[in-house]
Parts: structure tokens; C-alpha cells; sequence
């Protein structure tokens, strides 16, 4: 964890203090509704379809335990008693009150926490590799150089009002695990000849209704002059972004209407003029930073191995418990996508048993993941069948990472008022169909995502399948789309080789499979498309995705589109039959 | 006649500024570089009009002015201009500010307190806060 120092915890009181008053002018009809949006949501804040939400930022998705005690105890103080994790690395309450946020804030802040800038159209959390700092594919330790870009974006007092929100993502490591390149700038770190840390700096990628893919401007940016070039990126968007049409107003749009050589030549020309100026990073701050942070300490420990058998146990090994940088300790993903249970939701109960948890065995620490998941990053590997027992007690030892029941939703129709379609509803439906664990495995690594409109909370664009709530006539109606990718390769389980032996297939985005499905066909429609797939593939190894992009949508399509009116039961007894 | 603070007090204008250049905020600065140099027609002062309240691009000319062509003279916002917005106009370098109408001015001059400290590098304080703090 980074630990504040007395700046960072008076920056973060007098913004509480701050926001205080514009609620109480809000209130006191001082200040008009669009003026208080602008202001609330930079502050967290939305109003929903059913009540406020309030997004509450878990900066590059590190957690305390004793913060996630604070978070429980606002869920169930403020609220109902429960908390939605995220795909944006956030925790959101769906029904505090609007004249006790301020409250909420304040609460926050004493536990070095806070709402900054998690909405609004200025720069958003950091989005990092929930694997930072124990992945054994590491180049740097990505936390530090977040952390140095959140202080950079925190209130800059030149990018407040940007065109459009604004999301950057860090990778630290060789594969990438935060999708780099559908963020509108992603960063990857690289080491040059000599050893010397840099950037390879990408602008321009982004989900959302034009989805696309980021490229690079940059092949190496050497680290000290990270914060000016982010400047200079942030100053030609500010300065030449769209502001006329909120659907053409992020970055990505500016780089595709000037064209990535132009876009590529003012940022150039612009940092040249910034260039070793006075916000050229010192090493003495990074240091300073590093210090800053708490590190687990440690034992000398050998590693411990475990036969792989068919128990529940070993599944969970094999799915569920990740590869470490230090010999004798493993990081381990908890799931919280059980069946029945909306993704990436927890109660304040849930959320103080876990806590004892990550006391007991990962030095008090937990990481919030991207795919609405936590991981705990130390566990020592002879602990693992305690941990298991404790997990799986809880409901929260679901061997499933990485696999097709690991859905990421978003909130959908249920919560938000943006919403086309439920999200769900549809994930739990397709859970309770994959239910069997030996098929899921079977099935392989999969990644399914689901949005309940074109803003792509869901990251449905780049879900191996990805499923999308859209209108028809006042109907929810949903379409799907495969092939997408959200990186490299996700991190290896067990062996520790990082990503190799993996195909290394890049970023992409998915393509629609044909028309759009009633709620009640997509179960049978993913079935049709795991169906082909297991028809298709060569072997194990080649994974659904790979599949898509071997032999493209069309036998996918064939399959789902045929006889799409028999149930795959009455299908299956047909063909038995024949 | 619009509230103007000036140098963070509350002043009375009932003419405004001889040789007042105003700037839009899809105006290039860059058409004031000669100007500000010396060459031609002098500058009494410059005003950046903000358009709305969440429009972001003065932000960015006022910089430029400042630390790109050197202007040293009065920078002021004017438009849709309120208390919520002076803490980091101040920090890009303006500083004369006539509020919109319905503005609490006395209030207002309260907001440059906001805050006591920013991490960036700014027009008034260059130095960023890790370059102090390292100090
Ligand atoms: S994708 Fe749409 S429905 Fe889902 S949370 Fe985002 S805005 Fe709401």
C-alpha cells in the first residue's frame, strides 16, 4: 500500500470539505443541476434510475484490509448492506442518499480513501495489473509509476474539463493484463538495450459505442519524462477534442479524424516545449514513492507442491491459485462469481470475513481486479488448504477463473438508467447452464462479457464472447458478438511460465454474429457457439478465441443460426436419433 | 456591470480595459505571440471566454499565454465563470476573474483556498509538488 503523507491527507480533506459546500449550495437551490453535475460526478456521483450511485475509487485496485472494513461499514451504515466491485477497478453503492455523501467522503478520507474523479470528464483511476509486483513476468513494478501518475491527475488544474473522460492503464509486465490497447492512452513498461526502464506509450484505443484499437506513437519513452509527455497527450485532447458531440469526443476520435502520424507529430511538437521542463520526474521520487509503500516481508520458504488429483481442491489449484515471484508463496484469485450471485457484488459481511482473511494470509492486503474479482497476492503455499476451506465456506472459492462462468457484467437494467437491456439476469442464466464443472473445465479458458447498453461498462467488445443489451421497439433484445481479446494471453495457472506456450494473440475486438436473441435464447445460443467451438478445435490448447480467429465467425455463425427455433435438447435427440 | 476580481479582490470596472483582446476558446493563442512580443498593437489585457461551465480549453490557452509567449500582463476569465472554477484558473495563470451572473463575490473569493497545495507543475508554482517535497 502506499501510505499518505500529510499533503496527500489534507488534499483529500479539503476536497470532502469542498464538496460539502457545493452539496450544501445544491441543496440550497445556490447551485443549478447541470453545474452540480459536473461537480458531483467528479466526485463519484451519479443519479440513477432507482437512486444516487457513488463510485468510490480503489486507486490501481490495491486495498487494505482495514479499509475494506471502512467499505463494509459504509455499505451497511449508508446503504443496503452491500457493494458492487466493478470493471473500472471501483466499488459502487447503489443507494446512499445524496445529503449524506459528504458524510461517506469524510468517512473515506480517514482511512485514505476517497470518490476523486471516478466520473466526470476528467482523468479516471489508473487501471493496473492486479498481479503487480508478484507476477513472475514482471519488468517493473507497475504501482509505483501508478501512484506517480495518480498524484499527476489528481485535480490538475488543466485537464479538470477534458472533452471526454479519460482512462489510462499501466502494464508493468509481458503479458498484458490491463488491455493497454482499448484505453484511451495504455502505457507498457520495456527495458532498452542498456537496461533502462521506459514506455511504449499507445493513444487512441477504447471500447464503447465506436470501439477500437489504440496505437502507438511512442516505442520508448524513457521513464523521467513520463509526466511530460502525458501533458502534452492530455493538451492537444484538451485543446482540439470534439466537444460538439458527446458520442465523437474521445480521444479516439481525434486520433482517427486528424490520423495517428498527425495526432502523433503535435504531441511530439508540444513535448519538445515541455521536454525536461520542471515536471521531468526525478529519481529521488521515485524512490520517495517506493518508500512510501508497504512491502509484505517475506520468509525464506521452499515451494510446496500438491498431486493433482480430481477434488475440488486441486480445481481450484489449477484455476484459481496463480504463480509467484518468491519461492513458497502463491497469489490467489477469489471469485465472486458464484452462481446466483450478481458479479462482483458483496456484502458488508462478505466484505469483513474477507478481510480476516486477507489478515490471516496476505499480509493484510487484497487486490480488486478488472474482471470483478480479488486476489490475494502473498499467500503462503502451505496455507493454501486452510485459505481453500475458508474461501469455499464463504461461498467465494468458485474454481472458474479464467473460464466461461467467470462473467464480467455490469450492472445492467437492474441499477442504471443508461441501460437497453438486463445484464444479470442474462449471466446468471448462463452460469446455471454451464453449471458442470468437468464441461467448464473441458471448455477451456473463455472469457464472456456483458454490457446492458453500447457504453460497454461490460467490456463486451473484447469478451472471447461478448453479449449486448439493445432495444427493439421498447424490447430487450441482445446481441453477440466473438472474437474479441482483451490482450495478450491472461497470466498461466501453476507453472509460472507467464505467458508462453499460450498462442500471444493481441488486442481485438469482436465482430457480431447476426441478428440480436431474446433473453430467453442466450443460454442456448452460447451453448450452440461452445458446441462448434469443441467441434472445431484441434486440440485442447487451441482456445475458443484462437478458434474465432483461425476460421473467423462463419461456422459459428452456421451453427447458432441453424434451426435456432428447436431447443439444444430436442436438437441433441434429433441428431442421436438420425 | 459584472463582478470583477482582480488580484484577489473584489474591484469595481465600470469601463472595461482599454486595449482589451478577447479569445475564444477555439482561438489559437498563437495569433497574439507578435503582439505579446512587442510587435504591434499593444495589450491592455486578455480575456479568455469560457462558453460554458464545463468547457476545458481555456485552461489550456491560459498556459500557453503564460509559459509559452511569455504574457505577463492581466489574464482574465470571463463567461461562465463561478466560485467552483477559480482555485485552478488561478493555477494556469489567470488572474482576473468577472463572475457570471448570480455569483456570491465575497463567497467566491473564498474558493482560491480551496486547496493549499497542487501535485503539478503550475504558471504559479512551476516547481511540482515532488520536487519540493523531495527538497
Ligand atoms: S454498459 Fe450501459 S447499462 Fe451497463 S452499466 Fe454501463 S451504461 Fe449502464
Amino acid at each position: 500500500m502506499y501510505r499518505y503523507d500529510n499533503i496527500d491527507q489534507r488534499l483529500v480533506d479539503e476536497r470532502v470539505a469542498q464538496f460539502r459546500d457545493q452539496t450544501r449550495r445544491f441543496l440550497a437551490g445556490e447551485l443549478g443541476e447541470d453545474d452540480f453535475r459536473a461537480l458531483r460526478l467528479r466526485n463519484g456521483l451519479y443519479v440513477q434510475r432507482y437512486a444516487p450511485m457513488l463510485r468510490i475509487a480503489i486507486p490501481y485496485g490495491l486495498l487494505s484490509t482495514k479499509q475494506l472494513r471502512k467499505l463494509a461499514s459504509i455499505a451497511r451504515n449508508y446503504d443496503r448492506g452491500y457493494g458492487h466491485f466493478s470493471t473500472r477497478q471501483n466499488l459502487q453503492l447503489n443507494w446512499p442518499k445524496l445529503e449524506q455523501v459528504p458524510d461517506i467522503l469524510a468517512e473515506l478520507a480517514t482511512v485514505e480513501m476517497h470518490a476523486i474523479q471516478t466520473s466526470g470528464n476528467c482523468v479516471r483511476n489508473i487501471t493496473a495489473d492486479h498481479f503487480a509486483g508478484v507476477a513472475r513476468d514482471e519488468i517493473v513494478d507497475s504501482f509505483l509509476w501508478c501512484e506517480l501518475i495518480r498524484q499527476w491527475s489528481t485535480f490538475h488544474p488543466e485537464f479538470n474539463y477534458l472533452p471526454r473522460k479519460f482512462k489510462i492503464a499501466v502494464n508493468g509486465a509481458v503479458a498484458d493484463r490491463v488491455a493497454t490497447f482499448v484505453h484511451d492512452i495504455g502505457l507498457h513498461a520495456v527495458k532498452d538495450a542498456a537496461g533502462d526502464i521506459g514506455f511504449r506509450v499507445i493513444v487512441g484505443g477504447g471500447l464503447g459505442r465506436t470501439p477500437s484499437v489504440g496505437h502507438v506513437i511512442r516505442e520508448f519513452l524513457p521513464w523521467p519524462h513520463l509526466l511530460t509527455y502525458l501533458d502534452a497527450i492530455l493538451r492537444v485532447y484538451n485543446l482540439h477534442g470534439r466537444r460538439d458531440n458527446i458520442h465523437k469526443a474521445r480521444i479516439k476520435i481525434l486520433v482517427k479524424e486528424r490520423g495517428v502520424e498527425k495526432f502523433r507529430d503535435e504531441v511530439e511538437a508540444e513535448w519538445l516545449r515541455l521536454r525536461d521542463g520542471p515536471a521531468t520526474v526525478t529519481a529521488e521520487e521515485i524512490r520517495r514513492i517506493e518508500a512510501r509503500f508497504t512491502r509484505p516481508q517475506y520468509q525464506k520458504l521452499a515451494d510446496v507442491k500438491y498431486p493433482e488429483t480430481k477434488t475440488p481442491f486441486s480445481a481450484w489449484m489449477k484455476r484459481n491459485v496463480h504463480a509467484h515471484q518468491q519461492p513458497g508463496y502463491a497469489a490467489v484469485s477469489v471469485s465472486l462469481k458464484k452462481t446466483g450471485v450478481p458479479p462482483g457484488d458483496m456484502t458488508s459481511a462478505q466484505m469483513e470475513r474477507i478481510a480476516e482473511l486477507a489478515d490471516h494470509y496476505s499480509f493484510g492486503e487484497l487486490r480488486v481486479t478488472h474482471e470483478q474479482n480479488l486476489v490475494f497476492a502473498d499467500v503462503r503455499q502451505s496455507e493454501l488448504p486452510g485459505l481453500w476451506h475458508a474461501l469455499r465456506e464463504l461461498g467465494l472459492a468458485t474454481p472458474n477463473i479464467g473460464l466461461l462462468t467467470n462473467i464480467v457484467c455490469c450492472p445492467g437494467g437492474d441499477f442504471c438508467s443508461l441501460a437497453n437491456a438486463k445484464s444479470i439476469p442474462v449471466a446468471e442464466a448462463i452460469q446455471r447452464r454451464f453449471e458442470d464443472l468437468d464441461y467448464l473445465h473441458d471448455i477451456g479458458e473463455l472469457d464472456l462479457n456483458i454490457s446492458g447498453c453500447m457504453n460497454a461498462c461490460g467490456h463486451h467488445h473484447v469478451g472471447h464472447i461478448g453479449i449486448l443489451g439493445v432495444d427493439k421497439n421498447g424490447e430487450e433484445w441482445y446481441q453477440v458478438e466473438i472474437g474479441g481479446n482483451q490482450g495478450q494471453s491472461t497470466i498461466s495457472n501453476r507453472d509460472g511460465e507467464g505467458n508462453r506456450g499460450l498462442s500471444l494473440i493481441s488486442a481485438s475486438l469482436g465482430k457480431v454474429i447476426g441478428p440480436s436473441f431474446a433473453r430467453a435464447d442466450v443460454p442456448d445460443v452460447i451453448e450452440r457457439l461452445i458446441d462448434a467451438y469443441l467441434g472445431l478445435r484441434d486440440s485442447e490448447n487451441e482456445r475458443f478465441v484462437d478458434v474465432v480467429h483461425r476460421t473467423g465467425v462463419e461456422p459459428f455463425k452456421k451453427h447458432v443460426y441453424a434451426n435456432l427455433d428447436q431447443k439444444p435438447a430436442d436438437r441433441r435427440r434429433a441428431l442421436a436419433a438420425a | 456591470m459584472p463582478t470583477l476580481i482582480r488580484n484577489r479582490q473584489i474591484v469595481d470596472e465600470p469601463l472595461p480595459p482599454p486595449d482589451l483582446v478577447v479569445l475564444q476558446v477555439t482561438d489559437d493563442p498563437a495569433v497574439l505571440a507578435d503582439r505579446i512580443g512587442g510587435r504591434g498593437a499593444p495589450i491592455g489585457a486578455i480575456a479568455v471566454h469560457f462558453p460554458k461551465f464545463s468547457d476545458g480549453r481555456g485552461y489550456s490557452i491560459a498556459r500557453l499565454l503564460r509559459e509559452r509567449y511569455g504574457y505577463k500582463g492581466e489574464l482574465r476569465a470571463t463567461g461562465e465563470v463561478a466560485r467552483d472554477h477559480l482555485y485552478a484558473m488561478a493555477q494556469c495563470g489567470f488572474d482576473a476573474f468577472e463572475l457570471r451572473a448570480g455569483e456570491d463575490a465575497r463567497a467566491a473569493l473564498g474558493a482560491f483556498g480551496d486547496f493549499s497545495e497542487q501535485y503539478q507543475s503550475t504558471v504559479t508554482q512551476p516547481s511540482p509538488l515532488f520536487r519540493r517535497r523531495a527538497g
